[in-house]
């Protein structure tokens, strides 16, 4: 398959920031997820549990809480705002003072018409949703301490609101307190600490579930303000419960970093009187578990430690499929490394900072499998922070090194680059285009001529680079129509084609030389994770969440060959059940008919001349085809080669000496820069 | 010759009484265990055998109260029958013969007149496949009764009774085998099916091993092999089915019990500790550690008042739910090796061998039951597999049981030996063995044998070692500052060529020691420690060594490990016989000049018992035992008997005892000696109410004694009249059963003369109360004898005891004269002798 000298980097510290809180839309079949750094995801479960859209966070703003109103997102956070989403430009929309200090919690009633929030100083807030805003409705009875759980009755008319100590239940048309439950502080953490009921729950049958810093999921009559049962889950905290749709599963996650399902049975089979019973225990974090979520068929949690966990009900599925597979999402799916081909140069994009490092060099003719020695350690070339609170949203490097260019949601800044081995200068570049506000992508033209940049509304711009200045050349506006921001762009090597791919599926190719739109590939029900175009053939391969492959011949406006074989013979169950989407794709510039795809666990090399492996043939099978003979082996060699030696990786690309860089992001040193978990008594210590 | 057909093998006791779950009666006041051929009911609060119900002709297998009447048990067994037990006069009422062999029993109070049990598959034998039927009991009045009519549950369940429970009232029935677990609902008729997998990513082990259903709740626990216990519900849907996992075992759960209100579970394993779960709210827990032995079943009784755990080293614990042990009943533990030798107490006339880990047991034969435990060691066990802990592997009783000699030994981890050897003086003050001297590392590794030198004026004990020595050590006296203290030392150091010793032997009244160093066998004379003589017989080195004794006691006989058993006379100092015979082991009657010999044939172990003056053994027998026979003692009967059989006469004074291949203690029984055993167990309680001990006995005679006191006039009318004595008719026509009483029309007579008044004063009042106890005791045993022999109530029996006795037949009066002389005060002898 041919043998690559590759650059095994390791020196990217990227650091996922903490799981805070989730919400799952149940019509749309989105999760949307808030970090600990004010990042908000929305992964899309009926697609590969593909990351969809990420807004980028901002230093001022910090998520608490995360709502669903029917399509629209809001959060609230301890800057005492209420903040709406725009998920088309993906940046905030507006922010609401509640003028109650932090807020804690929201929630939403059923019918989607009010919000509440739980403020610092005790007051549950009623706001009304509006089209485009929401306006202040009214207080609730103000109490003492804070409130850091709220939920609605299904019906709209009661309110319960988790406090300290103390869990209350409100009367929404009138505002007042109708019931006071005492919440018993526990005898594992001492007495004098207070109990906070960090979560709470009102159901239709008017029981209040409610999970508190004492470790107990306790269940009360609100009818008389009685405690029914308590069921002592964790010697820590529980964080966050979770219900199904039907109320008849609840999930509870703890500090100790499991998640306990309950379940709503009878406790003789067939009898009408049921009751809650502890089921189920997960255990797949190793730090607080904040954000639950019961979805109906897979118990999602998320945390401290970073990572998303989906770990589908098996009883809930029919048929054993590739949704129920454990997974566990911990990079993003989309690339945060970028590579100058011709320079050797690779930048690193953190939410606060990019950073320039320089590849090494190893010397001498290595064996297959062993490593050089390294003549010349990487460097660090540059460090450069962001200006203003936003976080970086998307970061470019030009191939020939010499252009920087970054954007958050509010800015753009394209930065020049003088490196002539030894000495480095930076210049941000003055005057941009007054059309350069934000960018969901950036991307440069092969040559380093043409800066591309996905703006809001599903605009493309087209910037010409020179010495002297950069001018604003064109922009592509969509076709279609649509405003779902761009995600992916991908320029030919001969610059004339640009394919750019949005959120909607669609992917727009343009021609850049004579400035118009070129034709719209055919459009696939799943996201494309990853694109480009080959350098000679200017075939547009493209890779799906759902890990179909297409080739799309630009020139002939149509699927190639090779990519309707490959719908024809399918591709291999291995290769569709793979966890993670691919996230990149490179070509391998010394044979025109090989390209390379990877993802988080495997990169490989997909030969186009090769037969496609059948349903039956072994798929990773290289180990086998050494053992054979060199005839036997023409007839069990299929187009897949694959690599797992590097994981998880972040990034692959080829560089011009037909050298491989890989970038890889050990969990282990991720896992060190996390805080100590909780104290866990272990079995034999 | 043949072996005579009424010598027979059997097991005697000391069986498992731990191999399934024991079984509360509904009062709690009685604990029903198997116990090898029979079930043992004890007492639960006094620990005593009130009762052996025996019958069945091979390992019971399981046992389980008649739902439909609680003073009935049901038994299965091996042999392929299932019987009903009446327990509390212990008397078989029907046998029910089902043909196969059955492995466990279960029962429902929804099911009347069914029994499950579990058969092997008949379709294929060669494959252990074992299925649940329902077996439907004929109701035919027969004693014995065939019963075909089954009906298979459940296919493919595993044998052991505890992965299978029945759920609540009746409703279905829960069988665990492999990761599988069946649930199978009776009304719908229809099974379900919920597999785990057999193993995770983090090497969890989820086979079942155990399966308990909650008695109110549809919940079934589970307990696994990695310690886990799942507790499941909604089991009666395909998919939606559901369970929740709870841990604190490390290793896997052995038994599972819910409590019959269903508010705590219990389980046990290997860490030997009961764990009380609290349902509903699992996370709260109760421990009772330090149980000694691994749990291997646990039951409740029917008021949850009581548990019982039953476990690997033969015991069984009945814990009040406070979880406060209330009484422990031992039986003998067999372990998986037994390294010492099977010895007799002297005192005791216990037999002394390994027992707990580390421990000698004392274990009387006559009474079924352990006496104490001996920590040889005394060092803490470590309930860890792969440990290297100190082990008892040899013990030596002198001939009046004032010294015990024990060696321990520990491997250490250059593949050398830890050796000590202690001796241990019976202190009358504390009635137990005490530890007077430790001798660290006696030989140079491994002690071969050991023996105390039996007569003569000094106790002697000879070791010898695979050092090449033998070494003699004595007690000696020394003074320190504390005063006068006796320890033992080395007197004498012996070699022979330097060859490595084996076996060592004192000749009966300790004129001689003969040790064999490989196959040459020298005799020396202790005290000088003189080479008196060599004997040799090649090839084959010498196995075992043992004198003569009594009229025999001129002879020598030797074994070697080419099976040659060879006979050297002393006076002539040459071989007096030998025969080609693979003695394995070699045991001499202490009371007797018989000698036992076990040979190894293919695949099993044939007995010898001969004179070594006679060259016909008095009896042998093919095929004893199966497997190879480890150990044997002879142990002295506490009577003698009188046979006349010319065969079974080396029986009569003491019994031979061995242990075989798979750890059971089995003895000899001649078929008259069984006939009056089986006679005198059917007798009838005399007081169903209370449990029968020695000390209820005592009591119950101390207040009928009284009783007679005050009432003469009664007593002389209830002896007087040749029918059965009145208060006992009443009393037995209340109390026994309906369905083993006589036919109404043969009581009714005797109901109606008990009533009559008749003349009293003909028997003679002078006799003494005691002698009145006893006739009427043997009243009783006379009428509960079902064929009501008409015979003279005092007679007959007591002249049998007295034939019986044969050595010396004392009088009653002469009985009485002793014993007052015996409790007489003769504390003036002394002193005047001190004066």
């Amino acid at each position: 398959m041919g043998e690559f000298k590759v650059h095994r980097v390791r020196f990217f510290d990227y650091m996922p920031s903490g799981i805070r809180c989730m919400a799952f839309n149940q019509r749309t079949e989105r999760l949307a997820l808030a970090r600990l750094d004010g990042t908000v995801e929305i992964f899309n479960f009926s697609d590969r549990y593909f990351q969809e859209k990420v807004i980028p966070g901002n230093d001022a703003r910090s998520v608490e809480a995360i709502c669903w109103v029917a399509n629209r997102l809001f959060t609230t956070g301890l800057n005492g705002e209420i903040t709406e989403y725009d998920l088309e430009n993906l940046c905030p929309k507006y922010s609401v003072d509640a003028f109650g200090g932090p807020i804690w919690t929201v929630a939403c009633n059923a019918l989607g018409t009010h919000l509440a929030v739980g403020c610092e100083d005790g007051s549950v807030k009623l706001f009304e949703v509006l089209p485009e805003k929401i306006r202040f409705e009214k207080n609730l009875d103000r109490q003492k301490g804070r409130i850091l759980s709220l939920s609605w009755h299904p019906s709209g008319t009661r309110i319960v609101a988790g406090s300290l100590d103390v869990i209350n239940i409100f009367d929404v048309q009138s505002g007042h307190m109708m019931q006071r439950m005492l919440v018993d502080r526990g005898t594992v953490n001492s007495r004098t600490r207070e109990c906070v009921v960090w979560s709470v729950f009102f159901l239709s049958d008017f029981t209040i579930i409610s999970g508190d810093s004492s470790g107990k999921v306790q269940i009360w009559d609100s009818h008389t303000g009685t405690l029914n049962k308590a069921h002592l889950v964790s010697k820590w905290d529980v964080l966050a419960l979770s219900l199904s749709q039907d109320e008849s599963s609840l999930l509870a996650g703890t500090s100790e970093g499991t998640v306990v399902q309950f379940q709503f049975l009878s406790p003789t089979l067939g009898a009408s009187e049921k009751e809650w019973v502890r089921t189920r225990t997960f255990k797949h974090h190793t730090h607080d578990v904040r954000a639950v979520a019961e979805i109906g068929t897979a118990v999602v949690s998320g945390g401290v430690d970073t990572q998303l966990v989906v770990r589908p009900l098996l009883d809930k599925v029919d048929v054993k499929s590739y949704d129920t597979g454990l997974r566990k999402i911990q990079f993003p799916h989309r690339p945060l490394v970028s590579c100058a081909a011709k320079a050797g140069l690779l930048l690193f994009q953190f939410p606060v900072q990019l950073e320039l490092w320089r590849l090494g060099e190893g010397e001498g003719p290595g064996r297959p499998g062993h490593s050089l020695i390294v003549t010349r350690k990487p460097e660090k070339l540059l460090q450069l922070k962001r200006k203003g609170e936003d976080h970086i949203c998307c970061s470019a490097i030009s191939p020939c090194g010499s252009w920087v260019v970054y954007s958050t949601v509010s800015s753009i800044r394209l930065h020049r680059l003088q490196y002539d081995g030894s000495n480095i200068s930076i210049a941000k570049v003055p005057r941009l285009p007054k059309v350069l506000r934000s960018a969901h992508q950036l991307c440069f033209s092969a040559d380093s001529s043409r800066l591309f940049v996905a703006s809001s509304r599903s605009t493309v711009h087209v910037i010409a680079l020179s010495q002297s200045e950069c001018k604003y050349l064109h922009t592509f506006k969509s076709s279609s129509g649509s405003t779902e921001p761009m995600h992916l762009l991908a320029a030919s090597a001969d610059g004339r084609w640009l394919a750019a791919a949005n959120r909607a599926c669609e992917v727009h190719v343009y021609n850049v030389r004579s400035r118009k739109p070129h034709c719209i590939v055919p459009l696939y029900g799943s996201c494309p994770t990853a694109m480009a175009i080959h350098p000679s053939t200017n075939n547009l391969l493209m890779v799906h969440a759902d890990q179909l492959i297409f080739e799309y011949s630009i020139e002939e406006k149509q699927y190639t060959d090779w990519s309707r074989r490959v719908q024809k013979e399918g591709l291999h169950r291995l290769w569709l059940e793979r966890d993670t989407p691919v996230t990149g794709v490179t070509f391998n510039p010394s044979n025109a008919s090989q390209f390379l795809l990877h993802d988080t666990y495997m990169f490989c090399i997909v030969d186009q001349r090769l037969p496609l492996p059948d349903q039956k043939a072994q798929l990773y099978n290289q180990l086998t085809l050494k053992s054979l003979s060199e005839q036997d082996r023409k007839s069990y060699s299929h187009a897949f080669k694959f690599c797992k030696k590097y994981q998880p990786l972040l990034c692959v690309s080829v560089l011009e000496d037909q050298s491989v860089v890989v970038v890889e992001r050990p969990l282990l040193d991720i896992a060190t820069q996390l805080p100590a978990p909780v104290r866990q008594k272990k079995f034999a210590t | 010759m043949e072996a005579p057909a009424e010598i027979r093998v059997v097991r005697c006791g000391g069986s498992r009484i731990t191999f399934r779950k024991a079984v509360f009666t509904l009062d709690s006041k009685f604990l029903l265990c198997p116990s090898g051929d029979a079930i043992k009911v004890f007492s639960s609060s006094t620990e005593e055998c009130v009762h052996v119900l025996q019958g069945h002709a091979n390992l019971v297998t399981g046992i389980v109260l008649n739902p439909s009447n609680h003073l009935q048990v049901y038994s299965c067994s091996l042999d392929g029958t299932v019987k009903l037990w009446d327990f509390t006069d212990g008397i078989l009422i029907k046998t029910y013969v089902v043909g196969p062999s059955i492995f466990s029993i279960h029962v429902s109070k929804k099911h009347d007149g069914v029994v499950f049990l579990v058969v092997p598959m008949a379709s294929n034998k060669s494959q252990e496949v074992y299925q649940l039927v329902a077996l439907h009991l004929p109701r035919s009045p027969g004693q014995e009764v065939e019963a075909k009519e089954m009906s298979a549950v459940i296919c493919d369940i595993s044998p052991l009774p505890r992965a299978i429970s029945f759920g609540r009232e009746g409703e279905y029935i829960a069988s665990a085998k492999g990761v599988q677990l069946s649930v199978y609902f009776f009304r719908k008729q229809k099974e379900y099916r919920f597999s785990l997998k057999a193993t995770d990513k983090k090497g969890a082990k989820n086979s079942f091993t155990c399966v308990s259903c909650h008695p109110e709740d549809d919940c079934i626990a589970t307990g696994h092999a990695d310690g886990k216990i799942r507790l499941w519900r909604n089991f009666n849907q395909k998919k939606e089915y559901t369970y929740s996992t709870e841990q604190w075992h490390h290793s896997a759960v052995a038994a599972l019990t819910f409590s019959p209100q269903g508010t705590k579970l219990l389980s046990g394993g290997t860490e030997s500790v009961l764990v009380q779960w609290h349902y509903g709210a699992v996370t709260k827990k109760d421990f009772l550690p330090r149980l000694g032995s691994a749990i291997e079943h646990i039951s409740v009784s029917p008021d949850g008042a009581l548990y019982c755990t039953s476990h690997r080293d033969n015991k069984v614990i009945v814990i009040q739910s406070s979880l406060k042990v209330s009484a422990i009943i031992q039986g003998l533990v067999t372990g998986d090796d037994v390294q010492t030798e099977l010895l007799i107490d002297p005192r005791t006339k216990a037999l002394v061998l390994n027992g707990k880990p580390g421990h000698l047991q004392f274990y009387s034969l006559h009474r079924d039951k352990q006496l104490y435990n001996l920590d040889i060691v005394q060092q803490e066990y470590i309930h860890e597999s792969g440990l290297r802990q100190y082990g008892v592997v040899q013990a030596a009783f002198d001939s009046d049981g004032t010294w015990l000699a024990t060696v321990e030994e520990r491997a250490e981890e250059d593949g050398g030996v830890d050796v000590s050897l202690k001796l241990w003086a019976f202190s009358e003050a504390a009635h137990s063995f005490q530890l007077n001297t430790t001798i660290y590392m006696p030989h140079e590794g491994h002690i071969c044998s050991m023996c105390f030198r039996d007569g003569g004026e000094t106790t002697t004990l000879v070791t010898t070692g695979r050092d090449g020595h033998f070494k003699a050590w004595v007690l000696a006296e020394d003074t320190d500052t504390q005063g006068i203290s006796s320890h033992w030392s080395c007197e004498f150091v012996g070699d022979y060529h330097l060859l490595t010793p084996s076996a060592c032997c004192f000749s009966a009244d300790g004129s001689l020691l003969a040790v064999s160093f490989r196959e040459v066998v020298t005799v020396w004379r202790p005290g000088t420690w003189e080479l008196l003589a060599t004997f040799s017989q090649p090839p084959g080195d010498i196995r075992d060594l043992c004198f003569g004794r009594l009229g025999c006691s001129k002879f020598l006989l030797g074994t070697t490990t080419e099976g040659v058993l060879c006979c050297w006379n002393l006076l002539t100092c040459s071989v007096e016989w030998s025969t080609a015979l693979d003695v394995i082991l070699l045991q001499s009657d202490p009371l007797s000049d018989n000698m036992a010999a076990f040979s190894a044939a293919a695949g099993s172990t044939d007995l010898f018992v001969f004179k070594p003056s006679e060259p016909r053994p008095l009896y042998s027998q093919k095929a004893v035992s199966s497997g190879v026979v480890r150990r044997a003692v002879f142990a002295p009967r506490q009577e003698a008997l009188q046979s006349c059989e010319e065969s079974a006469q080396w029986l009569n004074r003491s019994r031979l005892y061995f242990l075989s291949d798979n750890m059971d203690l089995m003895t000899f029984s001649i078929k008259s000696e069984e006939d009056r055993i089986l006679a005198s167990s059917k007798q009838l309680v005399v007081d169903d109410s209370v449990a029968l001990t020695p000390f209820c006995l005592l009591l119950g005679k101390h207040r009928q004694a009284q009783r007679n006191e005050q009432d003469p006039l009664c007593e002389q009318v209830a002896a007087r009249t040749q029918l059965p004595q009145r208060s006992t008719a009443v009393r037995e026509l209340l109390h026994t059963p309906a369905h083993v009483l006589p036919p109404a029309s043969h009581l009714c007579t005797m109901f109606v003369n008990s009533l009559l008044i008749s003349k009293p004063g003909v028997r003679g009042a002078q006799e003494s109360e005691e002698e009145d106890m006893e006739s009427e005791k043997e009243e009783e045993m006379g009428e509960s004898e079902e064929e009501m022999e008409s015979r003279d109530a005092a007679g007959r029996p007591a002249i049998q005891n007295e034939a019986a006795d044969g050595t010396a037949s004392l009088s009653k009066s002469q009985e009485r004269e002793l014993r007052q002389i015996r409790k007489a005060d003769f504390s003036w002898v002394s002193a005047a002798l001190d004066c």
